[in-house]
């Protein structure tokens, strides 16, 4: 493969080549291209090391306004008024503080009421656009795919190597469609139908695949929606999980802070109605889904495909076969209902979750209803700016009238590693989107579910049907 | 980064599938910002649980992995953690796409086998054998004899010839970069909005 022409797509191309093709700055007889990165998310965590990338072959920043910086893994969401206690949390701050001062990239800091959890923020502020490239050393960059915009997670080498040079390469992936028939029932969520298509398919299901979600669930489906569906994109092993804009997106973007305005808003607009797979288009597979056929799903193991429809038995697996590990670890019993299943702990929130519909759709729930006593719950919006919201319509007081937490922003319980964690051997029910062995805390055991079954769950004191609750 | 010659040496087996790199690299050490000395909590919570088959003081260059190794978080501290044990190979039958990329930017190769490979090799570390890695030939070699292993042809070539990336990049791209980036202020405007000519840094 020579060098290729920007700019031009081929005839019938799916939305994933559409976007890969009119990145390529150069091809390698390798068949890599070096693709063009329009965007570039930073946090606190994935960075310390590629600035240092930068000092050690002495280069500078590019285009720094491409990029954008925000703390959100390592900050506590307690206490927040306060300065950041003495400690590696604060050390790392500030450090992503002086990199950013130092290389003249835009920080939006623990004070701001943008800042927040980088795949909530980006969206919030139209730094996400449709039809651009965008990276982040982060696995769950594929969430910005809900757009329209070609997005993946790299590794924090990388991310030096995108500062310095707004380039990557990178091999094209083979393509997948996933699509979602019919419509959901009440209180079944996008959530719901991730996990399913992931058990489905397999945690590396759809490795070495850019999936594109299609069909009358997602035409139908919020922004907020769609993310929380692209974000886990990677829990099946695709590193994008694309959706094509369409007036949902567009309406979502007008006005954003950073979306294009006035004359170059009507030639985006334009440009970004030809994002869609032409109807011919190849997919190298397809996966077919009856969203109306979907229960609320459960995960029970210690990878996001160990799950199952609420309302089934836990599997009974080969004595010492992978599953009867994860049940193992997980304390669970072979064979027995997951409904019921005694929980410790309740979290709302995260990436994949932690968005103002997540919030208004857990709140209906709860409302009238209070936690179960031996249930700690924790509502911790994805970024200030949802708290705000959702702080004006008064979800804030639903959640602590019922005895949920109400944090600030920030992960939190989605990684444990900013103060909250989950104590060993306890059982959580959580919105986020990895259920690996101790990402709550050491020994922690964790159900990933939907905000609904999550909130319905928290009320119970065990795991429960959101469906039948409201 | 150091070229990748051959290597011959032990290796660990450790057949678990979905290793992902939380457990590789557990979350609450991502406080820490440098890239050295990483080892020490490579597999901790495993370590803690009594896992001792892999973790600090018990490295070997080579590690024979289970299906989709690396899995997860894209943190690179899970390959530096591992490189600080002192791996410099590994093999599987299938790893998550990001510890892949991010084992060649750190000179370390990221080998797929078929499961019979696999099968083979994990009894051959198991048996304290010797195993040969030839990166030129893409090959793995144990007494139970000669295999081919795949690996990005790119990956390939950087890994033997040590190369950095980014300067790479720089070297031999730079103007196609800034052809590219012209044509897109033309086309796309809206992306380069209050971005003058000069704000753009050669790194050259
Ligand atoms: S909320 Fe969880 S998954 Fe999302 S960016 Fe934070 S740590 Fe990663």
């Amino acid at each position: 493969m020579g060098e290729q022409t920007p700019f031009e797509s081929p005839g019938a191309a799916t939305l994933y080549e559409r976007l890969w093709t009119r990145h390529v700055v150069a091809g390698d007889p390798n068949g890599r291209a070096l693709l063009y990165i329009d965007r570039h998310l930073l946090h606190e965590v994935s960075t310390p090391q590629s600035f240092e990338l930068l000092r050690a072959n002495d280069l500078s920043v590019r285009r720094p306004a491409t990029n954008l910086a925000v703390p959100d893994h390592a900050v506590p969401t307690r206490n927040r008024a306060l300065p950041l206690p003495p400690g590696l949390a604060r050390d790392q701050v500030d450090l992503l503080r002086r990199n950013c001062g130092e290389f003249g990239i835009e920080l939006l800091d623990l004070d701001d009421v943008r800042q927040g959890i980088v795949h909530v923020i980006s969206p919030e502020q139209g730094f996400t656009l449709p039809g651009i490239t965008l990276v982040c050393g982060d696995s769950h960059t594929a969430t910005h795919g809900a757009f329209g915009a070609l997005a993946f997670g790299i590794g924090a080498s990388e991310c030096g190597t995108v500062m310095a040079a707004q380039c990557l390469w990178q091999t094209r992936a083979k393509t997948m469609q996933v699509r979602f028939d019919g419509k959901l029932d009440d209180n079944v969520t996008t959530k719901d139908l991730i996990l399913a298509l992931i058990g489905q398919i397999g945690a590396a299901g759809a490795t070495g695949y850019a999936i594109e979600f299609t069909g009358d669930a997602i035409a139908s489906a919020s922004m907020e929606a769609r993310m929380s569906l692209c974000n886990m994109a990677i829990e099946a092993g695709s590193r994008t999980g694309l959706i094509a804009p369409d007036d949902t997106t567009f309406e979502y973007l007008a006005e954003r802070p950073r979306a294009p305005k006035g004359k170059d808003w009507d030639a985006a607009l334009a440009y970004w109605k030809t994002l869609k797979s032409d109807a011919g288009a190849h997919f190298d597979k397809t996966v077919v889904i009856d969203a109306s056929e979907i229960a609320p799903h459960v995960s029970w193991g210690t990878s996001p495909d160990q799950v199952a429809p609420i309302d089934t038995a836990l599997p009974s697996p080969a004595a010492g076969s992978r599953d009867a590990k994860a049940q193992d670890y997980m304390g669970l019993e072979p064979g027995k209902p997951l409904l019921g299943t005694q929980i410790d702990f309740a979290f709302i929130g995260s990436c994949t979750n932690g968005r103002i519909e997540d919030l208004r759709k857990a709140a209906g729930i709860v409302k009238g209803h209070k936690v179960a006593p031996h249930v700690q719950a924790i509502v911790v919006p994805g970024s200030g700016q949802v708290k705000a919201l959702a702080e004006a319509e008064g979800l804030d007081r639903v959640f602590t009238e019922a005895g949920f937490e109400w944090h600030s922003a920030g992960c939190s319980l989605c990684v444990a590693m900013n103060g909250d964690t989950v104590p060993t051997g306890k059982r959580s029910a959580s919105t986020s989107n990895r259920n690996f062995e101790g990402r709550q805390g050491p020994g922690a055991r964790t159900h990933l579910a939907s905000p609904a079954t999550v909130a319905a769950s928290a009320i119970a004191g065990h795991l429960a049907d959101p469906r039948k609750t409201s | 980064m150091k070229p990748f010659d051959t290597l011959a040496a032990k290796a660990i087996s450790l057949p678990d599938d979905d290793v992902d790199t939380d457990i590789i690299y557990p979350a609450r050490f991502l406080l820490i910002t440098s890239r050295d000395g990483l080892g020490e909590y490579a597999f901790a919570d495993r370590v803690a649980g009594g896992d001792t088959r892999i973790g600090a003081g018990t490295g070997a260059p080579i590690l024979i992995a289970g299906r989709n190794f690396g899995c997860g978080s894209s943190r690179e501290h899970a390959v530096w953690a591992i490189a600080d044990l002192g791996v410099r190979a590994i093999f599987a039958t299938s790893f998550g796409e990001i510890f892949r990329g991010n084992c060649a930017n750190n000179g370390i190769v990221a080998g797929v086998v078929t499961e019979d490979v696999a099968e083979t090799l994990h009894a051959a570390a198991q048996a304290g054998d010797r195993i040969e890695v030839d990166l030129v030939g893409r090959t793995v070699a144990c007494s139970a004899g000669t295999f081919a292993f795949s690996i990005g042809e790119a990956e390939r070539e950087s890994l033997l010839n040590g190369w950095n990336e980014t300067t790479r990049i720089l070297a031999l791209h730079e103007q196609q970069i800034a052809r590219f980036e012209k044509r897109q202020r033309v086309a796309e405007p809206w992306l380069w909005a209050n971005e003058t000519e000069q704000e753009i840094t050669e790194n050259v």
